[in-house]
């Protein structure tokens, strides 16, 4: 803005240090706790600092037998294979939606959309799955459910064809002979690399945050993934001896600062990754903020 | 006549390429919708959610007797508002403000920051609330509430902190996402407009308020059009795992998702249940349909349909 004072540059360096102070806090908390012995927890309290440094509770839970290393897996795996599938799916759905001469082109639009503002419930939902496809305690609970293609990622990628593919682009391919999928996989994807990259993260993160596939359809304690696990040790003082390993049959279990630590362990892969993708991320708010 | 086939040609592998998508749009949204019959009958396991008996409107007579169904539609639908209303202020105040920091790596650090809690899942941010509100370990009982001389609350059996506590955790975990939202529409403003109404006189606040906002105003209409149509939804981990599901909470903390989850879980009333759902999916339609017909009336081009 033009002829603001200096005083509103210092008001928004307050406020903005303040937020993230806000946010950064019960990060800071949770890190210090997991890291602190557990007598002093249960004396003191979490707090802001480690009053003293013990890894007790990362040791049990990063020990062979836990069950928290099989969480990480199942993650990693689901995620990974779920990205790739459902970006793929997303794409070949996405794309022939930009092109505007395609036929019935509107309807298909609007089959997408009418997904996003009515839906059958949970409870028809949770029946079709588990009794018409039986997914129950099977691997594709985590992956299909919900997860696998969103309006709002299409909607998304279509939006970036439809404003940075040129139509010339697209001619000039045709009449060099490409067929369809030729045209997208050899000139239309080279050129969408930043929404790739962004559809896939918010993908990924939704994958790898889910826990409510694992709540819904998944019984087996094999199949738990890292979000289940952290879901059922908050809620039951079993799970968190378990995930302690039976290593330890007999010693009491330290759950406070485990409770702390598994919920680093849980939110890391994300945190030491952020940095990386953080650019495409904050690109992807923007493209999504374009009306469909 | 080849080229009219050549074309048709391409247009079947235009809609080839759509074909998972549709089969996965069929599956997973399409027929769980012919499940909605289940809020019309009396389920049973034997004969499955088609053939179990008819029974009119009884679910719904029943579901509306009930004492539940005016609680979780009244938390329901005001955590939302005060969630629009909140949500929305602090966002653009925010992104007003981070348009305002002169240096742009600290301005990045804000943004990077800001953007932290809307990465991890929800069952984290239970943590997180449960560091901050446990009874004999917590941050807020065994630190703040001591520095300040107060007696330890028992956060998780106390209904009446729970509103203040949903709000803060909502807005902790959104604020940022929403933020860099209408900060990326305020970077896009020509700065033409401002400069000319430096020279007519205008200060800070005039500028804010006649160019800034009025140029907000398409991406607030529509976030706040697609909030509508959420509204009557909420967000399960956030009202059953931010509370850990404690029964004395129920009362603030009750809403029609978890309502719905409760009901399958213990699966006393599968048809209860489901009319409860499909009251909820009905009402959200009814009011996004009426909403951007309101919007289209006033602004055209703003109508998300």
């Amino acid at each position: 803005m033009i002829g603001k004072s200096k005083g509103i540059h210092i008001a928004a360096n307050v406020v903005l240090s303040i937020l993230t102070i806000c946010v950064i806090v019960p990060f800071l908390i949770l890190i210090s706790s997991s890291m602190t012995s557990e007598h002093t927890l249960i004396r003191e309290g979490y707090g802001l600092l480690p009053k003293d440094i013990d890894f007790t509770a990362y040791n049990l839970l990063l020990g062979g037998s836990s069950s928290i290393l099989q969480g990480y897996l199942i993650s990693f795996g689901v995620t990974l294979m779920g990205t790739v599938v459902s970006l793929t799916i997303t794409t070949l759905f996405a794309y022939p939606l930009s092109r505007k001469e395609l036929p019935a082109r509107n309807f298909l639009a609007f089959f997408l959309f009418f997904t996003m503002l009515f839906n059958g419930g949970l409870v028809s939902s949770y029946m079709m799955w588990t009794r018409t496809f039986h997914i129950k305690d099977t691997v594709w609970a985590l992956l299909v459910p919900n997860l696998l293609m969103s309006g709002f990622n299409v909607i998304m990628m279509r939006t970036y064809f439809t404003s940075n593919i040129p139509e010339e682009v697209i001619d000039a391919a045709k009449i060099d002979g490409a067929g369809e999928l030729k045209l997208l996989v050899s000139v239309v994807l080279p050129m969408s690399l930043p929404i790739l990259a962004t559809v896939g993260l918010l993908i990924g993160l939704g994958y790898w945050n889910d826990w409510l596939n694992g709540l819904y359809y998944v019984n087996d304690d094999r199949l738990y993934n890292i979000q289940v696990i952290l879901n059922k040790m908050l809620l039951n003082a079993e799970a968190m001896k378990k995930a302690a390993g039976a290593g330890v049959v007999g010693m009491p279990v330290p759950s406070t600062s485990m409770k702390m630590a598994v919920a680093v362990l849980g939110a890391l892969p994300v945190m030491v990754l952020y940095p990386f993708f953080q650019k495409y991320f904050v690109k992807g708010i923007t493209v999504g903020a374009v009306k469909g | 006549m080849g080229k009219k086939r050549k074309r048709l040609g391409r247009y079947i592998a235009l809609y080839l390429m759509m074909v998972p998508g549709i089969i996965y749009l069929l599956i997973n949204n399409y027929l769980p919708m012919t499940g909605i019959v289940l809020a019309f009958k009396r389920y049973n396991f034997k004969d499955g959610i088609y053939k179990s008996p008819n029974v009119g409107l009884e679910n719904f007579k029943f579901l509306f007797k009930t004492k539940d169904a005016w609680i979780i539609t009244r938390n329901t639908l005001c955590y939302n508002l005060v969630f629009i209303l909140l949500g929305t202020v602090m966002a653009i105040m925010v992104a007003i403000l981070l348009n305002e920091v002169g240096r742009a790596c600290i301005k990045k650090v804000y943004q990077t920051v800001i953007l932290l809690p809307f990465l991890i899942s929800i069952v984290i941010v239970s943590y997180l609330a449960y560091a901050f509100l446990n009874e004999s370990t917590g941050f807020l009982n065994t630190t703040l509430l001591k520095l300040l001389g107060k007696d330890p609350v028992s956060w998780y059996t106390t209904p009446k902190y729970w509103p203040v506590i949903l709000c803060i955790v909502y807005l902790w975990k959104s604020f940022g996402y929403n933020c860099i939202l209408y900060y990326s529409n305020l970077v896009g403003i020509d700065r033409g407009y401002y400069e000319a109404a430096a020279i007519d006189g205008a200060g800070y606040w005039k500028q804010t308020l006649h160019i800034t906002l009025p140029c907000l105003k398409p991406t607030i209409i529509i976030l706040t059009l697609m909030n509508i149509s959420k509204i009557f939804y909420s967000d399960f981990g956030l009202f059953y795992q931010v509370p850990m599901n404690q029964g004395a909470l129920l009362d603030v903390t009750n809403t029609i998702d978890t309502y719905v989850y409760r009901g399958l879980v213990q699966s006393n009333n599968i048809g209860m249940t489901a009319a409860a759902g499909l009251y909820q999916a009905f009402m959200g339609f009814v009011l996004v349909v009426a909403a951007n017909l309101i919007v289209r009336k006033i602004d055209k081009d703003s109508a998300l349909f």
